[in-house]
Parts: C-alpha cells; structure tokens; sequence
C-alpha cells in the first residue's frame, strides 16, 4: 500500500488541465485536514497496474479502468468499490450520426458501409455504440467497416480529438455514420466542425455511466470516508470549488453507482478488448 | 401535463435552449418544468445539456394524442453561481459611492457596475486605491478631450506656401526633433500607467489613453513638419535624454503626474505658445497651437488629480517635493536643453540673423524661461506648496523643461 500518513490518489493526465484541477483540489482538502497527493499516470492501464500493486489508495478511473480493475479484483478474490462520481457521469448516451442528406435512415442500411469511430478504447465513442448495433445484428467488421480514429489511445478516449475526427471523416464522405457521446453533437455544431444542419441522429443508446473513484477493499476506511464526505460536501456556489468543478465539468459529487457500466461490459465480453490485459494483471498478482 | 415550453420545430441547438433556460429561471432551483417540441433531436441535445448543466432531466415518450415531453428539474447551479456575486461599484462615476476608495483586483476588467461572479481571477494591477488616482474633473476632462480632437490631414495648412530660409529651417527642424522626443516620453508615462491602473477608474483611464493617443498626434504632425522641407531630422542630445528617462523610469503614478503633467507639460505650454507665436510659417504655428491646446488638458488633470490626492493626503506633499529634488541631482551633471535647441528658439524668436534681432530673440527667450518658471511656481502654490518651496522647487526643474 502507498507510504502510510499520505493519502494518495491517481488520475490520468488527458489534458494539461488535469494539473490545475488537481492542485486545486488538493488545497481545498488540505484546508479541511485531508493530506492528498496525486499521482498522475499517462495512461490508464499505468493507472490500474498501480492501484493493483498498492501504489494508490484511490484512482479516478474511466469506466473502461474501472472494468479493468473490477475483473482482475475478481478473479483476485477482492472487492472493488466506486465511491463517488461526477452527477455528470451518469446516463450518458452515445449517438451514430449519418449525413443529413444520406440515404441511411434505419441502422440495417449500414449494411456494408463504413462507420466512423473515436479511439479504439473509447467506452463513449467505440465500443459502447460498436456492442449496441452488434445487439442490433450488425457486427463490426463483418457487416460493416469500422473507421478507427485513434487519438491518444491509453486514455480511454478521455481526449475529445478522436470524435471530432470521427465526425469530419463522416463529413468528408469517408464513412456512412459516426459514433459520438450524445453532449458532443450539439458542441461539434456550436464550434463549427459539424454545420448546422449537416448531419442527422440515427440512433441513440440506451444510457451508461463514466468515470468513478475506484478503490480496494483494503483502502484506509477513515480517509477513505473523509474524502468521500469532503467530495460530496463541495458545492458549486462555493467560489473556491466552482471553476475547479467546471473544469472538471460537473456541478456536484454523487454517490458512486456500477449499474451503468451494464454496456460497458457486454461490449468487453464481445469484444474481448480488455481480456490480454486482465490476463496478464492476474498473473502478474499470482 | 401542461406544456411550459413548446419548441414547435426549432431544434435545441438552434436557439431553443434560450427558451428552455428562460422558462427554468422562472421556476427557480427545484422548480420543474415540461419541455414539448418536434426537433428529432430534441431528446438528445435536452438531455446532454441538462447533465452537462446540473438540471435534472426525464423523459416521456408519445403516448396516444400527448406528445412527448422532457420535464426538466431546475437544479440550481445558475443561481448558485451567481450567488456570491459583488456589485462592482456603479457605472455612472456621478453617484454617491459609484467608485470605491479600493477596488478589489478580483474585479478585473468587469464593466464598473456590472455584478461580478465571485471566484474570478485577480489581476495584477498596482493602481487600486482611489486616492492614487482619482480626480472627480477626470470625466469632464475625458469628454472635453474626445470633442477636441482634431485630424492631423485636415486641421494644419500642410500645404500652406513658404520658403525659409534654410539656417531658419534648420532651426525649425530641430525644434521639432526636440519635441518628439519629448512627446514620446509624454506618450510612454501615461500608457505605462494605463496597463497598471484598475480598469475600475474608468474615466482616468480613458482620460490617460486619450492622452497617450494625443502624444501619438503630437509625434505625427511634429515629425511632418520636421520633413516638410527637408529629408532628414535634427540632433537628440544625452542631456535631453537623460532628463526624459527620469521620467520615464518614475514607478509611482503621482509622483510622475506631477513630474510630467504639472511641471513637464506645464512648462512645456508655454513653450508650444512661444513656438506658435514666434513661428516662422503657418504650418509650424499650427502643429505648435494644436498641441498645446491638448498638453493644457494634460496639465488640467495632472492639477485635479494631485489637488485630490493633496487634499485627502497632505503628507504626500513632502514626496513630490522630494521627487523633483531627487530628479534635479539625479539631471545636475547632465546639460540640460540642448544648445541645439536653444538656439533655434533664439533664432525663431529673432526672425533674421541681424545683431538687433538676435538680442530681441534672446531676450524673447528669456522672457520664456521667466514664464516657464513663473507658471510652474503659480500650479505648485495651486497644489499647496508656499512661496518659498514653490520657488525654490521650480528653480530645480530639468533645464530640458518637459
């Protein structure tokens, strides 16, 4: 376990932001008597291998990290816990947006085309819409042709670049559809990189969650409990918290919930994407 | 249930939202609201906004003759983030507490009167205490600079015809050397302070940047009338520099106020009077007259300025006393004006080179002096320095008068 008196939580560094955020909120704990350091990793698979091997005592984990961490505690006979995540992790929905003059009007006409992703370990912008319309009897790869863009791959697609790139290519007449969060296709349209107009829903997901601070079972409970009461005792009309928290883009601290991540795992089954990695955490623990 | 919002066609994304937000401020934190519309991608834009803005957001699909509806859960983050807003002053200068003795620096670039999110950055401006900077003349002087102003094409007789002689035009070329190298320093020391004072002192610091924007006109019809006739400037001096780098280098605004507006500019009108009475052509009689028209408005606020601060502040009497005597050794081994210059004035002042008038022009320009120095001890007894100090500390001004 990480060096005793410190309390230490890892976060991965998707944007120079992360920096600020973090240091901001390691002020407000200290003030209010919780020691935090924070350990930031380039990628989260680093970010698993480290909480696994005890070097933090709480990451703030994409889903896909929090699937990672949960199998291996499995398999390993622990426990994981999601204590808190932002209100706005919950009930996300994924979209896959075709042209708005294209002839695909029903997710069987993608049938042969080419469809458009973010990076290849999105949760959001990959496999959650892939493992939808695989529900819906369209296997990627098989039944249509899957357009990586991978951008920044290690950090779950926590960098918004392989989505917009996605949607240009969607543009460009280089896919049939794209598959972005639901919040990024009305931003796409404010910023410029979708024309108003240009493009159309096909379909939505049903909603998933994001990301959550993960921690073991045998995570120090009092520090532990004294994080999680300060987090969610944060208000937004707090002018100390509020720019960290629009950041961070959220507007409280909820209590962490895994029904949500229900997608997130039929897609890892399906796909496997994660099942190396767990393989080789295990071993590595046994 | 009753449909607060009826979007009809238009699409969230297309101006919908205004609506939206409109009806949830009505119904204030907690209060709810139902949303209808016929966008297809209503559902999906209310619902990532409402998350991405703390709203609580769900759904009904159609059912038989209802349409669908969004009920949406105002959840309080505007109202939240606006709640420890500070009202920046007052925007109109003329009420009672409009412009506060010290102005937070939190308040930043926000408009004097608007109400200011708290939490925002600081800025780093030195000037924020009101007693260093404010003159309640600062907004009368600011609209009577902005109706003076003049356009350097139309307002001098560029191309009026004469023909000087050329030692006279050498002298007139000088003259103008000196005095762009004057108005610089007159243009950096107020925009220097611009960038430091509190953008809360609106009207001094429009007042400044005007001034540096009347320097800026200074340094252009200066410059053409230089090369009018001729393809090449004057001489710049050590001497002459020296003394403006004292200037420029002054840290604190009232002490280089004073320095500038009271003494500098104010020796320096008379200085532009005697140039345009004594001026060979129209044109330089034109460029000298509209300049100092525009210093007199300088020296008017650097007096009001220091007549506040004095007022509120006697004992800072003693530090300007001090800056000029501080200035005075720091010039004393430097030669002051140029003699470049001094002769030209005598020359211009003498209109031809006969012995007769050249002591007239002399004596012209000695009278100048006088006048210099006897307007600069009338504004230092303004500022509530007595007889004696007002002389003694005009008889220490820089030789090179601005």
């Amino acid at each position: 376990m990480a060096s005793s008196g410190k309390f230490v939580m890892g976060a991965v560094a998707y944007d120079p932001k992360v920096v600020t955020i973090w240091d901001g909120f390691q002020k407000y704990f200290a003030a209010r008597g919780l020691d935090l350091e924070y350990v930031l990793f380039s990628n989260y698979e680093q970010q698993v291998k480290a909480h696994i091997a005890g070097q933090i005592h709480v990451a703030w984990n994409s889903p896909l990290a929090w699937l990672e961490v949960e199998r291996v505690a499995t398999r390993l006979g622990r426990r994981v816990e999601a204590i808190c995540m932002r209100d706005t992790d919950m009930d996300l929905t994924s979209v896959i947006v075709v042209r708005a003059d294209s002839a695909i009007h029903a997710l069987a006409d993608l049938k042969g085309k080419t469809v458009a992703v973010g990076a290849s370990d999105s949760p959001q912008a990959k496999l959650i819409p892939l493992n939808f319309l695989a529900q819906q009897g369209l296997n990627p790869d098989k039944d249509f042709s899957v357009l990586v863009f991978d951008k920044l791959v290690g950090k779950h697609g926590d960098h918004i670049g392989g989505e917009r790139d996605a949607v240009r290519a969607l543009l460009r007449g280089e896919a049939e559809a794209a598959c972005i969060v639901d919040g990024n296709h009305p931003a796409f349209i404010r910023e410029g990189t979708i024309p108003s107009g240009a493009t159309r829903i096909l379909a939505q997901t049903p909603v998933f969650d994001h990301c959550n601070f993960t921690i073991f079972d045998d995570a120090p409970a009092l520090q532990i409990a004294q994080f999680r009461e300060l987090l969610l005792s944060m208000s937004y009309a707090d002018a100390e918290v509020r720019p960290l928290f629009d950041l961070e883009r959220l507007k409280r601290w909820v209590p962490g919930r895994i029904e949500g991540y229900a997608q997130l795992s039929a897609a890892l089954d399906r796909f496997g994407t994660v099942d190396a990695f767990v393989d080789n955490m295990v071993a590595r623990c046994q | 249930m009753p449909i607060d919002v009826d979007l009809g066609s238009l699409g969230f994304s297309d101006g919908g939202h205004l609506l939206v937000k409109r009806a949830l401020r009505t119904a204030g934190p907690g209060g709810s609201i139902t949303v209808a519309g016929r966008s297809p991608e209503l559902e999906v834009d209310l619902r990532a906004w409402c998350r991405d803005a703390g709203n609580a957001f769900r759904y009904q699909p159609a059912q038989g003759s209802r349409p669908a509806l969004a009920v949406i859960t105002n959840g309080g983050a505007e109202t939240n983030r606006w709640s420890g807003a500070q009202r920046a002053g007052e925007a109109d200068g003329g009420q009672p507490g409009a412009v506060v003795s010290h102005a937070p620096r939190r308040w930043g670039l926000a408009a004097r009167g608007a109400a200011v999110e708290a939490g925002a950055p600081e800025f780093d401006f030195q000037l924020v205490d009101k007693i260093e900077v404010w003159s309640d003349d600062a907004a009368r002087l600011y609209a009577q600079a902005v109706a003076a102003q003049w356009d350097p094409k139309t307002a001098i007789p560029w191309d009026s015809p004469f023909d000087l002689d050329d030692d006279v035009e050498d002298a007139v070329v000088q003259i103008m050397t000196y005095l762009i190298e004057n108005e610089t320093a007159a243009l950096i020391v107020p925009s220097r302070f611009i960038a430091q004072l509190h953008p809360h002192f609106r009207e001094v610091m429009q007042l400044l940047a005007v001034q540096a924007a009347d320097e800026a006109r200074h340094i252009e019809v200066f410059t053409r009338r230089g090369l009018l006739k001729r393809s090449q400037l004057g001489r710049s001096t050590i001497g002459g520099q020296a003394s403006l780098k004292t200037l420029v280098e002054e840290t604190e605004f009232a002490i280089a106020s004073f320095l500038l507006s009271v003494l500098g500019e104010g020796t320096f009108l008379s200085l532009l009077w005697f140039i345009e009475r004594y001026a060979p052509d129209p044109v330089t009689a034109a460029v000298a007259r509209l300049a100092a028209q525009d210093e007199g408005r300088h020296v008017a606020f650097g007096i009001a300025h220091l007549t506040q601060h004095l007022s509120n502040d006697p004992s800072y009497r003693p530090r300007l006393a001090e800056a000029v005597r501080r200035r005075h050794d720091a010039l004393q081994h430097t030669a002051g004006l140029n003699a470049e210059v001094f002769d030209a004035l005598v020359l211009i002042a003498a209109g031809s080179w006969q012995p007769e008038d050249v002591r007239e022009g002399h004596r012209r320009v000695m009278e100048l002096t006088h006048e210099m120095d006897e307007g600069r001890q009338k504004r230092l007894r303004r500022l509530g320095f007595d007889e004696t100090e007002a002389a003694e500390l005009s008889g220490l001004h820089t030789r090179n008068f601005m």
